[in-house]
C-alpha cells in the first residue's frame, strides 16, 4: 500500500446498545482494492454506508483524499456505489440510468452521450442502450450497475456484495471483468462479500472482520497461509484445527502434544514457550497420505469418510478423536470407509493461531 | 373434487350476479319514454338525457360535481402524498401508528358527525354555502384514500434505489423528482381517482356544508328521489357509472403503460 487515501481513524457505529462497529482503524492506498470479508453482522456493509454517506459513525473520523468526509451527504462525496441489487431505476432506460449521474453533473448532452457510449463499450452493452433494466438478465444489470458507477469517474468505488445474486459462472466472469477494470482504470476499490474464494481471487489485500472488529488484514496469501486466528483460519477456506500444549522449543521447531501421547512439529519462532496451550491450523491441500519423510508430522487414523469432488477426494479421517480432513489426489491409491491410514504434513505447514 | 369446483364457480357467478343486478335493474329505464321510474317501459328514447343536459339544475349540478371532484382530487392528493411520504420509513415509531390512524379516521367517524362538525366550524369561518368549503369537507374524507395508496407503493419502493441516486450526485429534492414521485406515480394516480370518485359520491357532508349554489350530481340525486321519482336519476345514474367505469379503465391502462413505459 502507498501512501494512505482512505483513512478510518477509530470509527465505532452503534444502534441503539448494539455496537456494530468497534473502533475501526483502516488506511487504504489510491488504487488499491480492499476486500472487507466477514460473515453477515460483522459490520462490514456498515462500514461501506458510512464511507458512502448513509450512515454517519457514533464517534470517530472517515477521511478520504485528507480531506473529513464525516457529515458529508452522500450526494457531495462522489463515490460509485454498486448494490448487491443493483438498485438500476426502473423507470429509465438502460442509457438513461447510467447518464443519470452525468445529468448530476450538469454535463453537457453531447458529452453525456459520448462517455455513456464509452461506458456500455466497457462493460460490453453497447447495444442493449435503449432496454429497460427489467428487460436484462441479472449479469447484464450488473454490468449496468458497474458502467453507472465508473461513468461520472469517482475517487472510490464502493461494491457491497455486487456479485451476490449471480450464478456461479457469471460471477466468475465477473469477478475476472472488475479486476481487470481495476487495474485499467486504476481505481480504488472497496469490495463488501461474505465469499472468501472472491475476496481471495480479486483484492489486494483482505481485512477480515468478525463482530465489527478486524480479525486480519493483510494480502490473500498472507490470509490464507498465516491466519492470525482460528476464526480467519476457519472462515477463509478450510483448515483442519487441532488444539494441544507446547512441550519443547528448539532448533527452530516446537513440539505441540496434540493428546493421546502424540506430538507434531511445527515451526517455531512464533514466541512459543514450552506449557502453553496453543492451535494449530493445517489446511486439507497440505496434508498427504502416506508417511512422510523425516522431521514430517504423521498422524494415523480411520477413515470414517470419503466424498467426491470431482476434481479431488476429501478424506475424512478419525485420528483418535481428532477429525483431520484430508484432500486427496485422484490419482493416489483408492481409499475406501473403514481403512486405517497413515498421513502426514510437513512442520512449516502446520501454523500456530492461538488457541 | 369435481363439486369443489363447481360450488367455486356457482358462488362466484352469485356473487357476480348480487353486484351487477342493481345495475342491470335501474340502467335500462334510463332510456324510458315514461314520466315515471318503473318497469314495464313503454318505448325507448334519450329524452331524460336531454333533460339532464336542458334542465337547469341537473346541468348545474353536474358542473358542481366537476368543479368540487377536480378541487378535491388536487387537494387530497397533493396533502395525501406530503402526508404518505412524511410517514414513510417512520413505520417502527409510536407517532407513526398515532399519525397514521388519526389519517384514517375520516374512513370510520360516521359522516353525520363530521358534517355537524363541520357546519359548526365552516359557520365560523364564513365557509358554508362556499365552494372552497365543500371541497374541503370532501377532502378530509378523501385524504385517507390517498395516503393508504401512496403510502403502499412509497414502502414498496427499495430505499437503495433513492440511496443509489444520492450516491450519483442527486441532492434530497432532486431524488424524490427523479425517482421517489416517478416511481410512486401509480399509487399517486390510484389515489387522486379514488379522491376523485369519493367527491362524486358524497351525500352526507354536502347536505351538511353545502348551499343551494353547490348543489352536487349525487345531492341532486338524493333530494330529488324524495321529491319526484323521475326517470332523470336512472339518467343520472347511468351518466355516473358509465364515468366511474371509464375512469377505472383509465387507471388500469395508466398503470399498465406506467409499468412498462417505453424509453424515452
Amino acid at each position: 500500500m502507498n501512501e494512505s487515501f482512505i483513512r478510518f481513524d477509530k470509527v465505532s457505529k452503534a444502534f441503539g446498545t448494539l455496537t456494530v462497529v468497534d473502533g475501526l482503524d483502516l488506511d487504504i492506498g489510491k488504487g488499491e482494492f480492499v476486500s472487507m470479508l466477514g460473515p453477515s453482522g460483522s459490520g462490514k456493509t456498515t462500514i461501506l454506508m458510512m464511507l458512502a454517506g448513509f450512515e454517519n459513525p457514533t464517534s470517530g473520523t472517515i477521511r478520504v483524499g485528507g480531506r473529513q468526509v464525516d457529515g458529508l451527504p452522500p450526494h457531495r462525496r462522489n463515490m460509485g456505489v454498486v448494490f448487491q441489487n443493483y438498485a438500476l431505476f426502473p423507470h429509465m432506460s438502460v442509457a438513461e440510468n447510467i447518464g443519470f449521474p452525468l445529468k448530476m453533473r450538469r454535463v453537457s448532452r453531447a458529452e453525456t452521450g459520448e462517455r455513456v457510449k464509452r461506458a456500455l463499450d466497457m462493460v460490453q452493452l453497447g447495444h442493449l442502450a435503449e432496454r429497460r433494466p427489467a428487460q436484462l438478465s441479472g449479469g447484464q444489470q450488473q454490468r449496468v450497475a458497474l458502467a453507472r458507477a465508473l461513468v461520472f469517474e469517482p475517487e472510490v468505488v464502493l461494491m457491497d456484495e455486487p456479485l451476490g445474486a449471480l450464478d456461479k459462472k457469471l460471477r466468475e466472469q465477473m469477478q475476472l471483468d472488475i479486476r481487470e477494470l481495476h487495474r485499467r482504470l486504476g481505481l480504488t476499490i472497496v469490495f463488501v462479500t461474505h465469499d472468501q474464494t472472491e475476496a481471495l481471487t480479486m483484492s489486494d489485500r483482505i481485512a477480515v472482520f468478525n463482530h465489527g472488529k478486524i480479525e486480519q488484514i493483510g494480502e490473500p496469501a498472507a490470509i490464507y497461509d498465516r491466519p492470525a486466528t482460528r476464526f480467519v483460519a476457519e472462515f477463509i477456506g478450510e483448515t483442519n484445527f487441532l488444539t494441544g500444549t507446547v512441550t519443547g522449543v528448539g532448533g527452530g521447531h516446537a513440539t505441540v502434544d496434540i493428546g493421546n501421547g502424540r506430538s507434531v512439529a511445527v515451526l517455531a519462532g512464533q514466541g512459543l514457550a514450552a506449557g502453553a496451550t496453543v492451535g494449530l491450523s493445517v489446511r486439507p491441500e497440505r496434508v498427504r497420505i502416506g508417511a512422510g519423510p523425516a522431521r514430517s508430522n504423521t498422524v494415523s487414523g480411520t477413515v470414517e469418510d470419503v466424498v467426491y469432488h470431482g476434481d479431488h477426494l476429501q478424506v475424512v479421517l478419525d485420528a483418535d478423536g481428532q477429525t483431520l480432513l484430508v484432500k486427496a489426489d485422484r490419482a493416489g491409491s483408492p481409499v475406501a470407509i473403514g481403512d486405517r491410514l497413515d498421513v502426514s504434513f510437513a512442520p512449516d505447514e502446520c501454523w500456530v493461531v492461538g488457541s | 373434487m369435481k363439486a369443489l369446483q363447481l360450488s367455486k364457480v356457482v358462488f362466484g357467478a352469485a356473487a357476480v350476479f348480487f353486484l351487477l343486478a342493481p345495475l342491470a335493474a335501474i340502467l335500462p329505464l334510463a332510456f324510458t319514454d315514461s314520466v315515471f321510474l318503473n318497469y314495464p317501459m313503454p318505448g325507448y328514447s334519450t329524452r331524460w338525457f336531454s333533460e339532464l343536459v336542458s334542465a337547469e339544475v341537473w346541468r348545474r349540478s353536474i358542473v358542481n360535481s366537476l368543479i368540487i371532484g377536480s378541487g378535491t382530487t388536487l387537494l387530497a392528493t397533493a396533502l395525501g402524498t406530503l402526508g404518505a411520504l412524511g410517514l414513510r420509513g417512520r413505520t417502527s415509531s409510536y407517532l407513526f401508528a398515532f399519525v397514521r390512524t388519526a389519517f384514517l379516521i375520516p374512513m370510520v367517524v360516521p359522516a353525520v358527525v363530521l358534517g355537524v362538525g363541520m357546519q359548526l366550524m365552516f359557520a365560523r369561518y364564513n365557509l358554508t354555502n362556499t365552494y372552497l368549503g365543500v371541497i374541503i369537507a370532501h377532502t378530509v374524507i378523501a385524504v385517507p384514500f390517498v395516503v393508504i395508496n401512496v403510502l403502499a407503493v412509497l414502502q414498496s419502493i427499495d430505499p437503495r434505489l433513492e440511496q443509489a441516486a444520492a450516491s450519483l450526485g442527486a441532492a434530497p429534492h432532486t431524488v424524490l423528482a427523479r425517482v421517489t414521485l416517478p416511481l410512486a406515480l401509480p399509487g399517486i394516480v390510484s389515489g387522486a381517482v379514488f379522491a376523485f370518485a369519493t367527491s362524486l359520491d358524497e351525500v352526507v357532508l354536502t347536505l351538511f356544508v353545502a348551499g343551494p349554489n353547490q348543489r352536487t350530481l349525487a345531492r341532486q340525486m338524493f333530494s330529488s328521489i324524495r321529491e319526484n321519482i323521475s326517470p332523470a336519476i336512472a339518467a343520472a345514474a347511468f351518466v355516473f357509472i358509465v364515468g366511474t367505469i371509464l375512469i377505472a379503465l383509465a387507471l388500469n391502462l395508466s398503470r399498465k403503460s406506467l409499468g412498462r413505459r417505453p424509453a424515452a
